[in-house]
C-alpha cells in the first residue's frame, strides 16, 4: 500500500519535529499554511504550540472553515498538546475567542498541570502500544476531562486524567510524541488512516 | 477507564527536553515585551506566543539610564493573572538572587539579558542550577555555545535593543548561521581549531558538525521594529521572533503587534506580507548605531 501524504499544519508550534518524525518513518509531508496546501494532504497533523496563537492565525490565513470541513468528511488528523486542544469538542481555561474543530468528543482543560516549573516526564502505558511504555514529554500540557461515549482512552496519568485519546480516524496526545526519537505513536495514526 | 493499568511510574521535572521543550513549541511565534497587564492583555489579544515582563521596554533603559534590574515581583504576577500564555521575565547577568526569585515566582523564562545591567563582570548563571529554562543573548556562535554549556535552552541574538535598528540582530544571526555552516563542511582537525577560536567545548563543536544546528532553538532579539523586519530575520534562519520597544512605542501598538505575527506565521509569503504592511501607522522612531553611547550587546562575555 503506498505511504499516505500528511500535512503538518504550520503556523505556528514544533511544526519541524513532526516534519522530521514523519520523514523518518518515510512518509511524504506538506506544510500546510494555506487551504490549496490543505487540498494535496490526506491526513493532518496538528503540532504542539501555542493554541490561542494557532487559533488567530487559522482564521488569519482563511484555513479554519476548509480544515472544519475536510475534518467533517472524515480527514485523519493526530493533535499533540496544542493540537488535541484545538480537535477538541470543547475548551476549558481558554480564552473566550478561541476555536476548535470538535473532531472528537472530549473537554480539554488548557495548562492543567501548571506553569512550565510543573512541566515532566514520564513513562506511559497506552493501549495498543504493548511492547514497552512510550516516554512522554509533557509541557504546560492540558489534559482531558470530559470523554464522549465514542472515544477510547489510550492512556491516563492519574485516575481520572486521560492523556492520549482516540475516536476513530482522530488521534489526540496530551504530551508530545514528536520530542521523542520513539516513533510509535506517529505508526498508530498512520495505521488508523488506512483503517 | 477499568481496563486501563495506571499509567505513571515517576514524574521528572526540570530535566533538558522539558526545558527545551517549550522553546521548541514557541517557534513560528512572537514574543513580545510587555511594562504592565493591560500590555500584556493586548499582546496576547494580538496572538502573543508568550511575553516578556519587564520595567521598562529597552528604548525608555537607553533613554533613562541609570541601573535597571529585575521587574517587581508584584507587576510579574499581575501579569501571569491576566494572560494564559507562558510568561518571561527578565534576571540581570550574573545575579542569581534574581534568577531565584523569578523562579520562586514561576515565571515560564528566565532570559538572562544584557538589557539590564549586568551584576557580575566574569560570570554569568549556572542555569543548570535551576528548573526553569534560561534564554539567553549572543553575537557570535561562541557566546551561543558557551551560553548553552552554562545550561541556556534557547539562545536569541542580542542585536541592539530599543534601537528599532535591525542591522546588529541580522549581523548576530549570519554570524552564528554562517559559522554553523562552515563547521558542518569542517574536517575533524579542524573543529578542534573551530572550539579554540570560539572558546567553546569541543563536544558541542562536534555535535554541531554532525547535527547541522544549534543543539537548542534559535530566536532572534534586537532592533525589530516592522513586519519586514519579522520576515527578514526568519528568513535568515531565526525560529521566532521577541519584539520589544517595537510594539508599544509604534503608534498603534494592537494594530502593529498583530501585523508582526502574521508577517512571522507567514514570512515567507510576500504577498500577506504586503498586506499586512499597510496603513500601520508610525513604526517606533529609530536609531542610527553609529550614535549610541551604550552598546547593550557588548554586555556578557
Amino acid at each position: 500500500m503506498a505511504l499516505p501524504r500528511i500535512g503538518v499544519l504550520a503556523l505556528q508550534g514544533a511544526v519541524d519535529l513532526h516534519v522530521h518524525a514523519l520523514e523518518r518513518l518515510g512518509v511524504e509531508t506538506v506544510e500546510v499554511r494555506r487551504a490549496e496546501h490543505l487540498a494535496r494532504v490526506d491526513g493532518l497533523v496538528l503540532p504542539g504550540g501555542e493554541s490561542s496563537t494557532i487559533s488567530k492565525l487559522l482564521v488569519i490565513n482563511e484555513l479554519f472553515e476548509p480544515l472544519a470541513q475536510r475534518l467533517n468528511d472524515g480527514m485523519p488528523a493526530f493533535g499533540t498538546c496544542a493540537g488535541m486542544i484545538m480537535l477538541a469538542s470543547e475548551i476549558l481555561d481558554g480564552r473566550d475567542d478561541q476555536l476548535s474543530f470538535g473532531a472528537i468528543d472530549i473537554s480539554v482543560r488548557r495548562n492543567a498541570f501548571g506553569r512550565q516549573i510543573d512541566s515532566f516526564e514520564t513513562d506511559l502505558s497506552v493501549i495498543g502500544l504493548p511492547e514497552a511504555p512510550v516516554h512522554a514529554v509533557f509541557i504546560r500540557a492540558p489534559v482531558v476531562e470530559r470523554v464522549g461515549p465514542e472515544v477510547e482512552i489510550l492512556a491516563a496519568v492519574e485516575e481520572g486524567q486521560p492523556v492520549a485519546c482516540r475516536q476513530g480516524n482522530v488521534l489526540v496526545t496530551s504530551f508530545h510524541p514528536e520530542l521523542s526519537p520513539d516513533l510509535r505513536l506517529h505508526e498508530l495514526f498512520i495505521k488508523g488512516m488506512a483503517g | 477507564m477499568a481496563d486501563l493499568t495506571p499509567g505513571i511510574i515517576s514524574r521528572t521535572t526540570g530535566t533538558d527536553l522539558v526545558k527545551r521543550g517549550l522553546a521548541d513549541m514557541l517557534k513560528g511565534g512572537v514574543i513580545m515585551d510587555v511594562v504592565d497587564p493591560a500590555q500584556a492583555k493586548i499582546a496576547e489579544d494580538a496572538g502573543a506566543v508568550a511575553v516578556m515582563a519587564l520595567e521598562r521596554v529597552p528604548s525608555d533603559i537607553r533613554r533613562d539610564g541609570g541601573v535597571a534590574r529585575m521587574s517587581d515581583p508584584e507587576m510579574i504576577q499581575g501579569i501571569q493573572e491576566v494572560v494564559s500564555i507562558p510568561v518571561m521575565a527578565k534576571a540581570r547577568i550574573g545575579h542569581i538572587a534574581e534568577a531565584q526569585i523569578l523562579q520562586a515566582l514561576q515565571v515560564d523564562y528566565i532570559d538572562e539579558s544584557e538589557v539590564l545591567t549586568p551584576a557580575d563582570e566574569a560570570h554569568h548563571i549556572d542555569k543548570w542550577a535551576f528548573d526553569v529554562p534560561f534564554v539567553c543573548g549572543a553575537t557570535n556562535l561562541g557566546e551561543a555555545l558557551r551560553r548553552i554549556s552554562e545550561g541556556a535552552c534557547m539562545i536569541r541574538s542580542k542585536g541592539e535593543a530599543g534601537t528599532g535598528n535591525v542591522v546588529e540582530a541580522v549581523r548576530h544571526l549570519r554570524s552564528i548561521l554562517g559559522d554553523i555552516r562552515k563547521i558542518t563542511t569542517a574536517d575533524q582537525a579542524e573543529l578542534f581549531d573551530w572550539a579554540k577560536r570560539l572558546q567553546a567545548p569541543l563536544p558541542l563543536v562536534q555535535e554541531i558538525a554532525e547535527t547541522g544546528t544549534l543543539p537548542v532553538p534559535m530566536f532572534c532579539a534586537g532592533g525589530i521594529a516592522t513586519p519586514a523586519d519579522a520576515s527578514l530575520v526568519m528568513q535568515l534562519g531565526a525560529q521566532a521572533v521577541f519584539v520589544g520597544s517595537g510594539i508599544f512605542k509604534s503608534s498603534d501598538p494592537s494594530l502593529m503587534a498583530k501585523a508582526i505575527v502574521e508577517a512571522t506565521a507567514n514570512y515567507l509569503d510576500p504577498d500577506i506580507l504586503a498586506k499586512v504592511s499597510r496603513g500601520l501607522g508610525d513604526a517606533m522612531p529609530g536609531l542610527e548605531i553609529g550614535t549610541l553611547e551604550t552598546k547593550l550587546s557588548e554586555r556578557g562575555w
